[in-house]
C-alpha cells in the first residue's frame, strides 16, 4: 500500500521487480478465472427449474417444513450472500449432498475420479508415443505418403463423433473379434479382488502383484484408452508437424546441414530440442481435452468415472452432483491451462 | 461464348471501376483458387447435397420417418424397400437420416448465426473501446474459454432443460469466446491504422467506424473460423443428442439415433452405424471446406 502511495505522489518511485509484478498479475487472473467459474456454476444452479427445497423435503411436506428448509439453505438471503455461502462451501470442498444416494458429492467425486484419470492418462500416453514421432516424420518427409497418412488420420479424428467410434470399436474388437474386454473396468469375476490403494485398477493390481486382474483390467481399458489416444494423436501430430516445419526452415538448420551433420542429429538434436517446450504445452492442453472427451467415452464403455457420474446425475436431476462435477472438471481444466502457460513462460526465454 | 469471356475478363481486371466491381472481382478470384482445391470442392459438394436433401426431404424420403412398423423391426441392410434397414420400431433408417439432415442444418445454422455475432460484438467493442470495458469483457471471455466446452454445455442444458433450442443455446454459449478473441485482435490492429484516423477526422463516430469499417475486415477470418468450427458444433450437438439432452425422441436427430441403436450394437449394428456415418460425412465436409477456405482467405494460417 505504501508503495502505491509513493508512486502516486510522484517523487519516490520504487518499481516492483518485474517478476513479482508478473506473479501478482498471474495469480490475480487465476483468481478471477476461478471466481468466474464458480459464479457461472452458481448461476446455473439458480436458474434451473428444479426447486431445491422440494427436492429435499418432498412433495407432501408441510409449509412449515418447507419454510424451515428454505431458510436453512439460505434461499431467503440476497443472491450475493448466497454466492458467498457457496464460495465458502466450495473452498471447504463441500458440494452438498447427492440427491440420489444422500452421500456428500465430494466423496462421490473422489471415488470416481481415479477411474477417469487412469483412462485419460493411458490415453495421453498412447497419443504422445504415437503422435509425436508421426508429426516429426510428417514434417521431415513433407508431402510423402507418411505426411498424407498423418493428415488423413488427423482429419478423420477431427470429424468423427467419439461416441460412435467407441461403439464401432466395441462392435469390431469386442463383439466380432473378441480381442478386448467389454464395457466396464474389469470382468465380473475380478471386481473388488485387489485392495484399493490409488483407485486406479492397473496400478492397484500391480501393487498387489495380482497379474490376472492386471491383465483383465488392461483388456478392458485398452480400447477406450486407444480411442482417447487417437483423438489426442490427431491434435498432437498436427501441432508437432507445424512446429517442426517452422524449425526445419530456420537458418540454423541449414547451417547444421552444411556443416555435414547427420540428418538424425539435425532433426532430433537440433530441431526437436527447440520445440519441446511448445510440445509440452500442447500435451498439457490435450490432456485437459481428454478429461472432457472422456465424458462420452465413459458412457459408451460404462466406465465409472466423472463423466458417467455427471451424466447420470444430470438425467436424474441431481443438481448438486452435476455442479460439483462441473466445478471439479473446470478446476482441473483451468489448472492444466495455467500449468502449460507457466511452463511456457519459464522455459521459453522469448516469452519473458 | 464471348459474353462469358468478357464477364471473366471484367471479373479478373486489374483496374476495377467501382467498389462493387472490386469486391466481385476479389470474390471471383477467391473462388477460382478454392476451385483448384479438390478436397475443398468435395466438401462443398457434400454440403450442397446436404442442403438439397434437407430441402427436398419429403420428396426423396421413401417412407415417413415417424411411422412405426413393428412387424418389420430391425430389418437388416438391403431389405426390400429399406436400403439402410429399419430401427427398433420398424422405422425406415434412410428416411430418418434424410429428415435428420434438416435438424443438423437447423442446429448448425442457428449456432453459426448466434456465436460469431456475439463474439464479433464483444470482440470489436472490447478492442475499440479499450480501458476497463476491455478488461472486463476479456476476463469474461477467458472464463468461458477456461471451461471444458462439453461439460459447460451439459451444465447449461441441465439448467435449461433438454431440447433442441436449449442445446443450440448451450453450444452457442460455449462457442462464442474464440470469435471474440479473434475479433478483438483484428480490431486492435485496425484501430490504429491511418485510414481509421482519416475517417475520424471526417467526423465518423465509433458506431459508424465499428459497423462500417471494422466489421467488414473481420468477416473473412471469421468465416474461416466458423466453417472449421462447424464440425465441432455438429459433433457437440450429436453428443448432446446421444446423451438424451438435445433433440428428443421421436425426432430423427442423428446423435439420438445412435443412442437408440446403441442397445443393439452387437446384434443389429446398422441401426447405430448409419447415423454415425452421416455425422462423420458432414463434419468431414465442413473440415475439408474450412481448410480450403483458410488457404484462400487467410494463407498465413496454413501449414
Amino acid at each position: 500500500m505504501a508503495l502505491t502511495n509513493d508512486t502516486n505522489g510522484g517523487h519516490l518511485r520504487v518499481p516492483l521487480p518485474a517478476w513479482l509484478k508478473t506473479t501478482f498479475l498471474t495469480l490475480g487472473s487465476i483468481a478471477v478465472t476461478l471466481l468466474g467459474l464458480l459464479f457461472i456454476t452458481f448461476i446455473i444452479g439458480r436458474v434451473m427449474p428444479i426447486d431445491p427445497v422440494l427436492a429435499i423435503v418432498g412433495e407432501r411436506a408441510s409449509q412449515e417444513t418447507y419454510d424451515a428448509v428454505y431458510h436453512q439453505l439460505g434461499l431467503d438471503k440476497p443472491l450475493l450472500v448466497q454466492f458467498l455461502y457457496y464460495l465458502w462451501d466450495v473452498l471447504h470442498l463441500d458440494f452438498g449432498t447427492s440427491l440420489l444416494n444422500a452421500r456428500p458429492v465430494s466423496e462421490d467425486i473422489a471415488r470416481v475420479f481415479p477411474a477417469t484419470m487412469e483412462l485419460a492418462t493411458l490415453g495421453i500416453i498412447i497419443g504422445v508415443v504415437l503422435g509425436v514421432p508421426l508429426g516429426v516424420l510428417a514434417a521431415v518427409r513433407k508431402g510423402s505418403w507418411i505426411d498424407q497418412v498423418a493428415r488423413v488420420l488427423a482429419l478423420v479424428g477431427y470429424s468423427m463423433p467419439i461416441f460412435w467410434l467407441g461403439l464401432m470399436g466395441l462392435l469390431v474388437f469386442y463383439g466380432i473379434l473378441g480381442w478386448v474386454g467389454g464395457p466396464g473396468r474389469v470382468g465380473i469375476f475380478y471386481i473388488d479382488v485387489v485392495p484399493q490403494v490409488t483407485g486406479m485398477i492397473l496400478i492397484d493390481a500391480a501393487i498387489d502383484g495380482n497379474w490376472d486382474v492386471f491383465k483383465d483390467a488392461f483388456s478392458h481399458i485398452i480400447l477406450p484408452a486407444s480411442l482417447l489416444g487417437y483423438y489426442s494423436l490427431a491434435y498432437i501430430s498436427r501441432m508437432t508437424r507445424s512446429f517442426m516445419l517452422e524449425q526445419l526452415s530456420a537458418e540454423y538448420i541449414t547451417t547444421a546441414r552444411v556443416k555435414g551433420m547427420s540428418e538424425w542429429n539435425v532433426v532430433w538434436k537440433h530441431a526437436f530440442k527447440n520445440i519441446r517446450v511448445q510440445l509440452i504445452t500442447v500435451i498439457a492442453l490435450s490432456y485437459a481435452g481428454l478429461l472432457e472427451g472422456s465424458v462420452l467415452t465413459e458412457i459408451i464403455f460404462s466406465w465409472p468415472g466423472i463423466g458417467s457420474y455427471i451424466t447420470t446425475a444430470l438425467l436424474s436431476a441431481d443438481m448438486n452432483a452435476v455442479l460439483g462435477g462441473t466445478v471439479v472438471v473446470g478446476l482441473i481444466f483451468i489448472l492444466l491451462n495455467i500449468f502449460s502457460d507457466l511452463l511456457y513462460k519459464v522455459f521459453d526465454p522469448r516469452a519473458k | 461464348m464471348s459474353e462469358t469471356q468478357s464477364l471473366r475478363a471484367w471479373l479478373l481486371t486489374d483496374t476495377p471501376t467501382s467498389r462493387r466491381h472490386a469486391r466481385l472481382s476479389a470474390i471471383y478470384q477467391g473462388w477460382l483458387s478454392l476451385r483448384s482445391n479438390t478436397m475443398a470442392m468435395v466438401g462443398l459438394g457434400i454440403l450442397v447435397m446436404l442442403v438439397f436433401i434437407a430441402a427436398a426431404a419429403p420428396i426423396i424420403a421413401p417412407h415417413d420417418p415417424f411411422v412405426q412398423d413393428l412387424g418389420n423391426r430391425l430389418a437388416p441392410l438391403g431389405t426390400e424397400g429399406h436400403i439402410f434397414g429399419t430401427d427398433s420400431l420398424g422405422r425406415d433408417i434412410l428416411s430418418r437420416l434424410i429428415y435428420g439432415a434438416r435438424i443438423t442444418l437447423y442446429i448448425v445454422a442457428l449456432v453459426a448465426l448466434i456465436a460469431p455475432v456475439v463474439g464479433l460484438l464483444v470482440g470489436t467493442v472490447s478492442g475499440y473501446v479499450g480501458g476497463w470495458p476491455d478488461l472486463i469483457l476479456m476476463r469474461i471471455t477467458d472464463i468461458f474459454l477456461a471451461f471444458p466446452r462439453l461439460v459447460l454445455a451439459l451444465a447449461f442444458v441441465a439448467a435449461l432443460g433438454a431440447g433442441i433450442e436449449n442445446a443450440v443455446l448451450a453450444i452457442s454459449l460455449t462457442a462464442w469466446p474464440p470469435y471474440a478473441r479473434m475479433a478483438r485482435a483484428e480490431t486492435l490492429t485496425i484501430r490504429t491504422s491511418d485510414y481509421i484516423s482519416a475517417i475520424k477526422l471526417q467526423g465518423a463516430g465509433p458506431f459508424r467506424i465499428i459497423t462500417k469499417h471494422i466489421w467488414p475486415l473481420c468477416i473473412s477470418s471469421l468465416i474461416v473460423r466458423v466453417t472449421l468450427d462447424m464440425a465441432g458444433i455438429i459433433l457437440a450437438a450429436a453428443g448432446l443428442g446421444f446423451l438424451g439432452l438435445g433433440a428428443q425422441p421421436p425426432s430423427p436427430e442423428w446423435g439420438a439415433m445412435i443412442s437408440e441403436g446403441r442397445r443393439f450394437i452387437l446384434d443389429h449394428w446398422w441401426v447405430a452405424t448409419m447415423p454415425g456415418l452421416a455425422i462423420f460425412t458432414v463434419s468431414l465436409a465442413f473440415n475439408l471446406l474450412g481448410d480450403g477456405l483458410r488457404d484462400v482467405l487467410d494463407p498465413k494460417a496454413g501449414e
